[in-house]
C-alpha cells in the first residue's frame, strides 16, 4: 500500500516522459493524480502496514500527505489548462527588453510535477532519516526542471540559485543525519544497536549521546530550515517562487515548504525523546520570530506581486515553527491547522496570481489595476485569497493564527506574542493595501495610475499566453480606450481548482468536518510529543 | 589499516588546499576526481578485516560515479561553456589557502574538544582520529570555494568537496547505514551534480558566460 502510494506517481512520471501526445499525458497527470488522492485517503481509512520500519504513515505524516495530494489534485487540472494555452512557439519576453525564449518540452514538465509527487510522498512516509534526506534531496532535482521551464535568463538565474542554495543546505542536513547516526552509536556500548529510524531512536532516546544529538539538530534544522524558506537562510525562496510558472509556485509553497518543515518535526521529535526539547523550541522561537520580521520588512513597499506571495510563505513558515517553538498541545493545534490553512490559501493565490500574470502580462503591482472588472472571477478569488492568508476572520487562518498566540500568552510569552503580533499587524496592513489597489481602480479610468498603466497592457492582452484574452479580441480591440480594458472570459480549468481551494478555506474556518478533524488531531498528537 | 586510512584523509587535506590554491579549472576538476576516488575506497580500506558485499558495493559505485562519471560530465560542461578555463576567484589563491589552513587549525582544535561518541582509533571500528576535523575541514573548503569563485562550475566542485567530506565523516566513523541508503544518498549527489552540470551549460549558452556575478538580474526593488 504505502509502496504504491510512492510508485504510482513515479510509474505515471516515467510514462509521461516517453508519451508522445499532449492530451493524453494532460489526461495522464489528472488521473494520477486523482488516484493518489484516491489511495491517500483510502490509506487513512484503513491504515497500511509499515515496511520494515523506514516507511510509516503516522499522523503527523499523514496530515501533510493529505494536503500535498489534495492540492497536488488542484494544481494538475490547473496545470492541463495552463499547459494546453501555452504558446508552444519561440515568443518574446514582456520583461527584460522582449528577448525572445522557448518552453521547457511540455513531456519534461509533467514527468518532473509527477515525480515531484512522488519525491514528497516519501518525505512523509520515510521514517529513516537517511531515507528521509534522499527523498527531500531529490525534490530539489525534481523541481529543478519545472522552475526553468520558461527558458529565459530570470528563470535560469532562480534555478541555479535554487539548486545551489538548496543543494549547500541540504547536504548541511545531510551531515546532520550522520551526526545523529554517531549519537546513536554509543548506545553500541551498551550493546544496543540502534538504525537511525524514528522509532528506534525516539524508544532508545536515554542512550543517545546529548552532545551530539545537540549538534544534530542543529545541523538538521539548518539543513531542512533552507528548504522550508526560514529566514535568514531563505534567499532561494523569492526568487523561485517569483520566476517559475505559477502552478509550479503553488506546489512548492504549498507543499515542497512543508514536507522541509515535517524533516525538522522529525528531528524535533527525536531531540525532544533525548531530553533536548528546550533547545529544540528555543532555536524553532528564534527561526520563527526572525522569519516574520524578514517578511514584514519584505511585505511592506514590494513591488512584485507574486514575491509578495513568496514573502508571504517565509512569514507563514515563520509562524509554523514559532508555534512548535511555543511547545504545548493547544500550540501543536494551532500548527498543525495554521499548515493546512496556509497551503489551501497560498495554492489559491498563486494560482489566480498566474491567471492576472498571463492577462496582465506584468508582475508589477503599480501596473495591475482594475482586477475585479477585468477579470471576474479571479478577481473575487484573489480578493478571498489574500483575505484567508492575512488570517481574516472567518477563514481558518484565523483561527490557527488565534490558537498559537493564545498558546503564547498562556505559556507567559509576553514577548515572543507582541513580536508575532506586530509583524502579523505590518504584513496585514501591507498584503490588503497591496492587493486592493490592484482589485480595484477600473479599467474604466477611474483610477488615474490605472489609466496611465492600461494603455499599454490592453494590446498585448491579446496575445497572452493565455488564449482566453484571444477568445473574445472583437471586445478587446474594440474597446480599448483610454485605460478602458475589456472583460477577459476566463476558461475553467483556471478557476475551478481555485474556487475549490477557496471554499476550502473558507470551510475550515467555518466548521471541520470529521475526518478533516481527526487527521488534524492525529498530527497534533505526534507535534505535541515534542517538550 | 589504520595507517592507511590516515593516508586517504592526509591525501583528501592536500587535495582540498591544491583545488583552493590552482588556477586551473580542468587540474581542479581532476583533483576533485582523484580525492573522490580515495575517498571512495575508504569503505574498503577502513574495515580491510571484515569486507563484506556492502563495503565493496559502496566502494566501487562511489569511486565509478565521482571518480569518472561525474567529472567527465564537468569536462563536458566545460568543453561546451567554451569558457576561458580558469577559476578566477574574489579571494587570490594565497589568501584561499591561508583561509584553508585556518580553518583546517580550526577544525583539529575543536574536534580535540568535542570527543566522538565512537571510540576512534580503537582496533576494528577503522575509524581514526583524523577522519572528524578532515571531514569538517573537507565541508569548510566546500563552502570556501562556492562563496569566493565566480564560475558558476568552481560552485559545483564545492559542493562535491563538500560532499566528499560528509561522505568521510559517515563512511570513517564506520557508522552503519543500510546500503539502500548510502547508495540513495550517492544517487542524489551525483543525481545534483547532473543537473547543475546542465544548468551551466544553459547558462553558458544565455549568457556567453559562467561567471555567476551575471546572474544578478533578481533582487529586491525598493519603491
Amino acid at each position: 500500500m504505502l509502496l504504491t502510494l510512492i510508485l504510482l506517481p513515479a510509474v505515471a512520471g516515467a510514462a509521461a516522459f516517453i508519451i508522445p501526445r499532449d492530451r493524453a499525458r494532460r489526461a495522464l497527470l489528472i488521473a494520477a493524480a486523482l488516484a493518489h488522492l484516491g489511495l491517500t485517503v483510502a490509506a487513512g481509512i484503513w491504515p497500511p502496514a509499515p515496511v520494515s520500519g523506514w516507511l510509516a504513515l503516522d499522523g503527523l505524516g499523514y496530515l501533510f500527505l493529505c494536503i500535498t495530494s489534495g492540492l497536488f489534485l488542484c494544481a494538475a487540472v490547473y496545470a492541463a489548462g495552463y499547459l494546453s494555452r501555452e504558446e508552444p512557439h519561440p515568443r518574446q519576453d514582456f520583461f527584460e527588453g522582449g528577448q525572445w525564449f522557448h518552453n521547457a518540452p511540455e513531456a519534461v514538465f509533467t514527468g518532473n510535477l509527477l515525480l515531484f509527487l512522488s519525491c514528497m510522498t516519501l518525505v512523509m512516509l520515510a521514517h529513516h532519516f537517511g531515507l528521509l534526506w534522499v527523498a527531500v534531496e531529490t525534490t530539489t532535482l525534481a523541481t529543478a526542471p519545472l522552475i526553468y521551464f520558461h527558458r529565459h535568463h530570470r528563470s535560469l538565474e532562480a534555478t541555479w540559485k535554487y539548486l545551489v542554495v538548496c543543494s549547500v543546505g541540504i547536504a548541511l542536513a545531510l551531515l546532520g543525519t550522520y551526526i545523529l547516526a554517531a549519537a546513536a552509536a554509543r548506545a553500541s556500548a551498551d550493546g544496543v544497536r540502534v538504525p537511525v529510524t524514528l522509532e528506534a531512536l525516539v524508544e532508545n532516546a536515554k542512550r543517545l549521546d546529548p552532545a551530539w544529538t545537540r549538534a544534530a539538530f542543529l545541523f538538521l534544522l539548518v539543513g531542512y530550515g533552507t528548504k522550508m524558506g526560514l529566514a535568514p537562510i531563505h534567499t532561494w525562496l523569492p526568487d523561485a517562487h517569483s520566476e517559475a510558472p505559477s502552478v509550479v509556485s503553488a506546489l512548492l509553497s504549498g507543499a515542497l515548504l512543508n514536507g522541509a518543515f515535517v524533516g525538522i518535526l522529525r528531528a524535533a521529535q527525536v531531540c525532544s525523546a533525548a531530553g533536548q526539547g528546550e533547545m529544540c523550541h528555543d532555536l524553532l522561537l528564534a527561526f520563527g520570530l526572525v522569519s516574520l520580521g524578514m517578511a514584514a520588512v519584505f511585505v511592506v513597499g514590494q513591488t512584485d506581486f507574486k514575491r509578495l506571495l513568496a514573502y508571504s510563505s517565509v512569514e507563514h513558515m515563520g509562524i509554523l515553527a514559532l508555534g512548535v517553538g511555543i511547545g504545548g498541545t493547544a500550540a501543536a493545534q494551532g500548527v498543525v491547522l495554521h499548515g493546512l490553512n496556509h497551503s489551501v490559501a497560498k495554492g489559491l493565490l498563486f494560482m489566480v496570481a498566474g491567471n492576472i500574470l498571463g492577462v496582465y502580462r506584468t508582475k508589477n503591482v503599480g501596473e495591475v489595476r482594475g482586477v475585479l472588472s477585468r477579470l471576474p472571477i479571479s478577481g473575487a478569488l484573489w480578493v478571498l485569497g489574500i483575505l484567508a492568508i492575512t488570517g481574516t476572520p472567518p477563514f481558518g487562518a484565523f483561527m490557527s493564527e488565534l490558537a498559537i498566540l493564545k498558546a503564547a500568552l498562556d505559556a507567559g510569552r509576553w514577548g515572543v506574542a507582541l513580536g508575532y503580533l506586530a509583524a502579523l499587524a505590518v504584513i496585514f496592513v501591507a498584503m490588503i493595501s497591496t492587493a486592493a489597489k490592484m482589485a480595484q481602480g477600473s479599467a474604466t479610468g477611474a483610477d488615474p495610475a490605472g489609466a496611465a498603466a492600461e494603455p499599454a497592457g490592453a494590446p498585448p492582452a491579446n496575445l497572452g499566453p493565455h488564449a482566453a484574452a484571444r477568445g473574445s479580441p472583437a471586445t478587446s480591440r474594440g474597446q480599448h480606450g483610454p485605460g478602458a480594458a475589456a472583460r477577459v472570459r476566463e476558461p475553467l480549468s483556471a478557476y475551478l481548482p481555485a474556487a475549490a481551494l477557496a471554499a476550502l478555506a473558507l470551510l475550515l474556518g467555518l466548521w471541520l468536518p470529521a475526518p478533516v478533524k481527526s487527521a488534524l488531531d492525529g498530527a497534533a498528537v505526534a507535534l505535541g510529543g515534542i517538550k | 589499516m589504520a595507517a592507511w586510512v590516515d593516508a586517504i584523509l592526509v591525501f583528501a587535506v592536500l587535495t582540498n588546499l591544491a583545488v583552493l590554491g590552482s588556477s586551473r579549472l580542468g587540474l581542479c576538476i581532476r583533483m576533485v576526481a582523484a580525492q573522490g576516488i580515495m575517498i571512495g575506497l575508504l569503505p574498503v580500506v577502513g574495515h580491510w578485516h571484515a569486507v563484506d558485499a556492502r563495503a565493496v558495493g559502496l566502494a566501487t559505485a562511489s569511486v565509478l560515479l565521482k571518480g569518472f562519471l561525474v567529472p567527465w560530465l564537468l569536462h563536458w560542461a566545460l568543453v561546451e561553456a567554451n569558457v576561458r578555463r580558469e577559476v578566477e576567484p574574489y579571494i587570490g589563491y594565497p589568501m584561499s589557502v591561508l583561509i584553508g589552513v585556518a580553518s583546517l587549525c580550526l577544525c583539529l582544535w575543536l574536534s580535540a574538544r568535542m570527543p566522538l561518541p565512537v571510540a576512534a582509533g580503537e582496533a576494528g571500528t577503522g575509524a581514526s582520529a583524523l577522519a572528524a576535523p578532515v571531514a569538517f575541514f573537507s565541508i569548510l573548503c566546500g563552502l570556501l570555494m562556492i562563496v569566493s569563485r565566480r564560475k558558476a562550475l568552481t560552485q559545483v566542485l564545492g559542493y562535491l568537496v563538500m560532499e566528499n567530506g560528509i561522505f568521510t565523516f559517515g563512511v570513517a566513523l564506520a557508522l552503519e547505514e543500510p546500503f539502500l541508503v548510502e547508495f540513495g544518498v550517492l544517487l542524489d549527489v551525483v543525481g545534483a551534480v547532473f543537473v547543475m552540470g546542465v544548468a551551466v551549460f544553459h547558462i553558458s549558452r544565455e549568457i556567453h558566460s559562467i561567471d555567476t556575478d551575471q546572474l544578478s538580474m533578481l533582487r529586491e526593488e525598493r519603491r
